[in-house]
């Protein structure tokens, strides 16, 4: 028996096994990954993020009892009509094709009975969402597919899609194996083909012609509605001012952390800028342009909890809208499912093949027989307890920094764990009076 | 007729009577005078209704029109029609870049040259072109068809679906994926009804059609060096 002492067998930290399974993947089948979801890789976050709750030095509400409001308006510069939330947490846009009809209408169920909004996606309005969401947003994107001025006069609200979270200045492929007769039939393309959902809009190419674009709509639309303009996180700061100068009431900003149907995953990983660094930056530009809370900022991209709503507000934003957490609310991968989740090679936590239509949870597929197993009445009513549970949670921290509304939080009501975070929040290191870059250094 | 004068009348007040007419369904007739390059003018029509704009417009005119006639006696900016469902859009002059975008329905017929990108994405719409089209036309063009009497630029047809291309003249290069395609009965049959309702002075056995290969319908690593 040899007795020479070995090495211990070491993994690489450069070619981990995760690494190393994607070259494997990438060599056998020529072709990127393609997945749903967002980001996993961590990058800072709202968790890097503490509230000061009030003790000496500020006074405090006494929680369920004295008042907390949680309403927000949305599109209070141009519109004849902003909307009315009772809530600052929006559903955000997931499109029919994307996601199921009866997850639409789960939606529109839970966010009507929030008091709060739903927004439709690439793939045009259905009668599902329009019909059980009390406000819907209309989103206006690259790809026009299902677009109809009967449907934008239907809407509530008008979102341009600029560019989302997950992959800024990235279009969508929807696999051809999720296009049944129904959702290729409003996207005015052959069955069974894959879907490219461009990059940029056909017919403007900056925001002088956006701003064009706008009066077009608004004309079309009697100026009645909010126009909102979505830019994913990456230029956050220029994007808000020239969304802003474009002539938007309402800004939204897709941090990395952002879902998508169906992106490469070396797009979702690579490209884009954390949402928690996005929010200081953007409202910054509003600031500057002395418009900050007239022209109202949307903040969207992993928020999970009210703890991440009262931070996101207290950077300065008028709302949050979520998508991940909105799916796996109404029960997008439930350990429920485990087996048929270990049979796609997977397990619950970490499905996100979702472009592939075999979704076990009948939330992210057209599949008819899959999609019968989620109840919208029961997934709508699960959404509201999500939304009601975020909005209480919420409401817990504003009332502990003496706040009777919520948008009332303000960046002095955080500090920072981490150096990261406090330089791209702009709030204190916790212990300290300081962050990276205060005093312009 | 009633005529309604942009030296004198806005536009909010000017779009808010055409798209009541529109409502009314009465099949009216508007003269509109002195457009004087504005953008976003007769746009949301949604009914039959016959609108003439004597001089030339700016951006998105007559955007998503719905059954209504208009006619502009000059030349459009930017994106004329774009996204129109249904009815006529005629444009006596020329056309700027984006010509009936993502169209659905209805025909919009350019007596002068169209721009870049005409067609683009559309999903429906037939476009008759009298003159030349730019490059990049029809590109991601999905359905519909789209009729140049003259000749096209650079790329024609990149990543087409579904929509069918007739040119007359002369193609400086075809995009990815679109290839030319045999004319059939079917196709000199829609030429022929086509460029008469249009006014067209052509004949359907001048032209060659122009459609999809549909090698790149579904991804395929093979096919990589075409993206």
């Amino acid at each position: 028996m040899d007795k020479t002492p070995h090495t211990e067998p070491r993994q690489s930290w450069t070619f981990s096994q995760e690494v190393n399974s994607e070259i494997r993947r990438a060599a056998a089948t020529g072709i990127y990954d393609i997945r749903g979801g967002g980001a996993k890789r961590r990058v800072p976050h709202f968790d890097d993020l503490l509230f000061l709750g009030a003790s000496m030095s500020r006074y405090p509400l006494e929680g369920y009892r004295e008042k907390c409001d949680t309403s927000v308006t949305l599109g209070t510069r141009f519109a004849k009509k902003p909307i009315e939330l009772k809530i600052p947490i929006t559903i955000a846009g997931m499109s029919f094709g994307a996601l199921s009809g009866h997850a639409k209408e789960a939606l529109g169920r839970g966010a009507s009975l929030a008091g709060t909004s739903t927004t439709t996606g690439d793939g045009g309005m259905t009668e599902e969402e329009r019909g059980h969401s009390e406000k819907l947003v209309y989103q206006y994107l690259p790809s026009r597919y299902g677009m109809n001025p009967d449907d934008l006069r239907r809407a509530d609200a008008i979102e341009i899609v600029v560019g989302q979270g997950a992959k800024p200045g990235g279009g969508g492929m929807l696999l051809g194996q999720k296009i049944t007769e129904r959702v290729a039939g409003m996207r005015d393309l052959p069955v069974g083909i894959d879907q490219r959902s461009a990059c940029r809009h056909p017919d403007w190419t900056g925001p002088d012609d956006l701003e064009i674009k706008i009066l077009e709509l608004r004309e079309i639309t009697n100026w009645e509605k909010p126009i909102y303009i979505k830019v994913g996180g990456a230029r956050p700061y220029y994007d808000t001012a020239l969304a802003v100068k474009a002539g938007a009431d309402v800004v939204v900003l897709d941090g990395m952390q952002g879902g998508t149907a169906a992106t490469q995953d070396v797009f979702i990983e690579n490209v884009g800028q954390p949402t928690l660094a996005c929010i200081r930056p953007a409202v910054q530009a509003l600031q500057d342009l002395g418009l900050h809370r007239e022209v109202q900022l949307v903040v969207s991209g992993g928020i999970r909890t009210g703890a991440d709503v009262a931070k996101a507000l207290a950077l300065g934003a008028d709302a949050v809208a979520i998508g991940t957490a909105a799916l796996v609310a109404l029960g997008d991968n439930d350990p429920k499912w485990e087996a048929e989740y270990n049979a796609l090679g997977t397990t619950a936590g970490a499905y996100d093949d979702w472009h592939e239509g075999r979704d076990p949870a009948g939330i992210t597929t057209q599949d008819p027989e899959l999609m019968k197993r989620l109840d919208p009445v029961a997934a709508g009513r699960r959404l509201r307890n999500y939304l009601n549970v975020m909005t209480l949670e919420c409401q817990t921290i504003a009332r502990a920094c003496g706040h009777n509304h919520v948008h009332n939080l303000e960046p002095e009501d955080l500090c920072a764990l981490t150096m990261e975070a406090a330089a791209m929040a702009q709030v204190p290191l916790a212990g300290t009076s300081w962050w990276p870059g205060k005093g312009g250094f | 007729m009633t005529v309604l004068d942009m030296s004198q009348v806005a536009l909010r007040e000017l779009n808010s009577t055409l798209q009541a007419a529109a409502k009314d369904r009465k099949n009216e007739a508007f003269d509109i005078t002195n457009p004087r390059g504005s953008h976003a003018v007769a746009v949301g029509l949604d009914g039959p209704l016959d609108v003439t704009i004597k001089g030339s417009t700016g951006y998105y005119c007559a955007g998503m029109n719905k059954e209504a006639t208009v006619t502009v006696e000059g030349s459009t900016g930017p994106g004329v029609a774009e996204n129109m469902m249904s009815g006529v859009v005629t444009i006596e002059g020329d056309a700027s870049q984006y010509a009936g975008a993502t169209g659905r329905g209805g025909l919009l017929n350019i007596k002068g040259n169209a721009s870049s990108r005409c067609g683009i994405s559309m999903k429906g719409i037939d476009i008759v072109v009298h003159g030349n089209i730019g490059h990049m036309s029809a590109f991601m063009a999905q359905r519909g068809n789209l009729v140049v009497l003259g000749d096209a630029g650079d790329a024609l047809g990149d990543s087409l679906y579904e929509a069918r291309l007739f040119v007359r003249g002369k193609v400086k290069s075809l995009g990815a994926d679109c290839i030319e395609k045999e004319m059939r009965p079917e196709h000199l049959t829609f030429l022929k009804d086509i460029l008469e309702k249009t006014g067209a002075d052509a004949k359907p056995e001048e032209f060659k059609r122009y459609g999809s290969a549909r090698k790149l319908y579904n991804f395929n690593i093979d096919h990589a060096d075409e993206y």
